[in-house]
């Protein structure tokens, strides 16, 4: 009774990507640093050769990351993100022109991101009031102090990595490794996961779904292993 | 210094005010702060404004506060149960602002998240928007919602640890997890206190941070609506 | 002897109590977490989503999923959870946040603070920086009190680009610290020295109106 034939699980990341990426498209990509970064969704990306892509993610990942790829191509005009130093083949890129970056505070990345999935088109937040970011913006006073309207943040594709996944699509995230990526799942007209679990729905305990599937449509199970930028660790 | 409290009366000594705004969890009668809400009635506080998404039932829940006149306003998107409600909003004893639900919702998060104000399609064109603020994205229409805050926000919890990392079970959760970050002070009460590491820190849907006290306590956990369905022949 | 930087840790520290929700910036910031004092528990927030930031772990313990804001490798502890980034933020942002310690290129003497751009020559992007100072409840900076190049980084008004206007209450640098009025327009006030460092010195490396009130 309760049959569900739409399968969500894709047998490789091209063949994810396949039909959903153009020239121009916007395309957000979870991760913080190396963690939670869809690698093996990045790598296809890469071997698509789409042109003028806008790629918006919360920084550049860390040097060596698949990341690289992308601008090594030339494949992205524009980047939305709050921090680019973590890479410095992207940030030199950068320096030579070669693609233009908006600079966008964390927070505001992360909540207008949300916004995007939320069907809220614009919100007020104190961040960055009098500096550069208020430019242009509008200002409005609550309770006699001053804040600037952010417009929300969408897109065409979202490439997110989680830990786990069902066949419905809920997904769960490990620790630090969530970040940005259920924001931006519900966020974009498609949502593509790479995960390193596949289970049977039923499975994950409904209170601890940390992604439904309603914002999932494409899964592939990631093979690329993860990578550690600053390996610290204590002995005592 | 301990969050916790050894009942509902204790945990509240001394904070409600007259006049106060008092957020308070649950979906209907599911997730409601069950004994905070009597020890808010017992402290006699009047005039308080009330947020919940629901007004409860003539004799439990937030209805309590209803018989016994403390509340002055609601700030609710159903109140249909409730005959009392119904009574004193005719005869003007109670003043009544309706929020659609996703609004209420949003109104609370944007008061724990610092966003003074948001825009949604919500409402637009109905009662709900009239002299609020509209704007176009896109070529169409929303309108500019407020955030919510309370001075005490009372919240019904699963399970703590000592450090008030909370879980919610189920349908429980609804406008809970929001009004823990809302109110100035955020009072919980809950099935189980367990020790902490013993919540999954992957699955901790209130973080402690927001959580001021804690009482451990028992539920009736009224339903409002009981439906079954038949089981199967073998 | 101006204070190093361990030295500056340790005294950023004193600036913590008991029960705190505490971010600490990149740099000399983390190493606060080092000197916090016996019996002043503090709960580190790691803005990329987790509470009840842990140590550096052991060998064995090493998580590639779990790091801290830096990007470096931690541990967790009993009580931590984890979230998303717009929870994380809005944790930040709604002010539940006690305290912000971080690091600055530049302080004005009311408050306004500059750490993340130096046109055509650092352009890296603000990360979370404006948020944090946008919304935590106490900012305190942690700096040198001279760049590299002996220019005074406490000034009377920014030239970098902002990060924020009026949200630095204390800057502790290297040779002593200074209270801010963040509302009205009194100078700083230089509060404590170094050991073996001067009100002259002091006077001859800060840009920035100030009074003396050592306590």
């Amino acid at each position: 009774m309760w049959n569900l034939t739409l399968d969500k699980v894709f047998a490789s990341a091209q063949a994810a990507l396949d039909g959903l990426i153009f020239d121009g498209a916007r395309i957000m990509v979870g991760g913080f640093g190396f963690a939670g970064l869809p690698e093996d969704l990045i790598d296809a990306l890469a071997k698509t050769n789409a042109q003028r892509l806008t790629i918006i993610i919360c920084d550049a990942g860390g040097n060596g990351a698949v990341l690289e790829k992308l601008f090594e191509n030339r494949q992205v005009s524009k980047l939305v993100t709050s921090y680019i130093g973590s890479d410095d083949i992207i940030s030199a890129r950068f320096l030579c022109g070669e693609f233009e970056v908006e600079f966008v505070p964390q927070g505001t990345l992360a909540e207008a991101i949300r916004c995007g999935g939320a069907g809220i088109p614009a919100f007020y937040t104190k961040t960055g009031v009098h500096t550069v970011v208020a430019s242009g913006k509008e200002h409005k006073l609550f309770a006699g102090i001053e804040y600037i309207m952010e417009p929300a943040i969408k897109a065409d594709i979202a490439l997110i990595h989680a830990e786990t996944a069902d066949n419905e699509g809920n997904l769960t995230y490990k620790k630090t490794s969530r970040n940005f990526n259920p924001i931006m799942a519900t966020a974009a007209t498609h949502t593509i996961v790479e995960v390193e679990k596949l289970v049977a729905t039923g499975e994950i305990d409904p209170d601890n779904v940390h992604t439904p599937g309603i914002y999932v449509d494409r899964i592939i199970q990631s093979i690329i292993p993860k990578h550690i930028e600053h390996l610290k660790v204590r002995n005592f | 210094m301990s969050k916790i409290y050894p009942n509902a009366a204790a945990a509240l000594a001394g904070l409600p005010q007259d006049g106060m705004t008092i957020m308070s969890g649950g979906f209907g009668l599911c997730g409601i702060p069950e004994n905070l809400i009597v020890a808010l009635r017992d402290s006699g506080a009047k005039n308080l404004t009330v947020i919940s998404n629901n007004a409860g039932v003539d004799g439990f829940g937030l209805g309590l506060l209803l018989e016994s006149k403390q509340t002055k306003k609601m700030i609710s998107s159903y109140v249909g149960e409730n005959k009392e409600f119904e009574r004193q909003f005719l005869s003007g004893e109670l003043e009544l602002e309706f929020n659609p639900q996703g609004t209420l919702a949003e109104r609370i998060r944007a008061g724990g998240a610092g966003i003074p104000g948001f825009y949604t399609k919500t409402g637009v064109g109905t009662l709900v928007a009239d002299g609020k603020e509209h704007k176009d994205f896109d070529g169409v229409t929303y309108v500019l919602e407020t955030a919510l805050q309370a001075d005490i926000s009372l919240v019904k919890a699963w399970k703590a640890d000592e450090e008030g990392n909370l879980i919610y079970r189920k349908t429980a959760r609804n406008f809970n997890p929001m009004m823990a970050t809302a109110g100035k002070i955020t009072i919980v009460e809950v099935e189980e206190i367990v020790a902490c590491g013993e919540l999954d820190a992957d699955n901790i849907h209130t973080p402690g941070i927001y959580v001021d006290r804690i009482v451990c306590g028992s539920f009736e956990k009224r339903i409002e609506n009981r439906t079954i369905r038949a089981k199967e022949m073998a | 002897m101006a204070w190093t930087r361990d030295q500056l840790a340790a005294r950023a520290a004193k600036e913590l109590r008991d029960g705190f929700y505490v971010n600490l910036g990149i740099g000399i910031p983390t190493l606060v977490a080092n000197h916090i004092p016996e019996g002043v528990k503090v709960t580190l927030q790691s803005e990329n989503g987790m509470l009840g930031m842990g140590p550096y772990p052991f060998e064995d313990e090493i998580d590639p999923d779990l790091i801290n804001a830096g990007k470096q490798t931690i541990s967790e502890l009993p009580h931590s959870s984890y979230f998303s980034s717009s929870d994380s933020f809005a944790m930040i942002r709604g002010g539940h946040i006690n305290l912000s310690i971080l690091g600055a290129m530049e302080v004005s003497q009311n408050g306004d603070l500059a750490n993340w751009m130096v046109p055509g020559k650092m352009v890296k992007g603000m990360g979370g920086a404006m948020d944090l100072v946008a919304g935590v409840r106490r900012c305190v900076v942690v700096m040198d009190h001279c760049s590299k190049d002996g220019r005074s980084k406490v000034l009377k008004k920014c030239e970098l680009p902002l990060t924020g206007v009026r949200v630095v209450d204390l800057i502790i640098t290297d040779l002593g610290v200074f209270e801010v009025d963040k509302v009205g327009n009194a100078p700083l006030r230089l509060i404590e020295l170094a050991d073996g460092i001067s009100v002259e010195e002091i006077a001859a490396k800060t840009q920035a109106d100030f009074v003396v009130d050592l306590k």
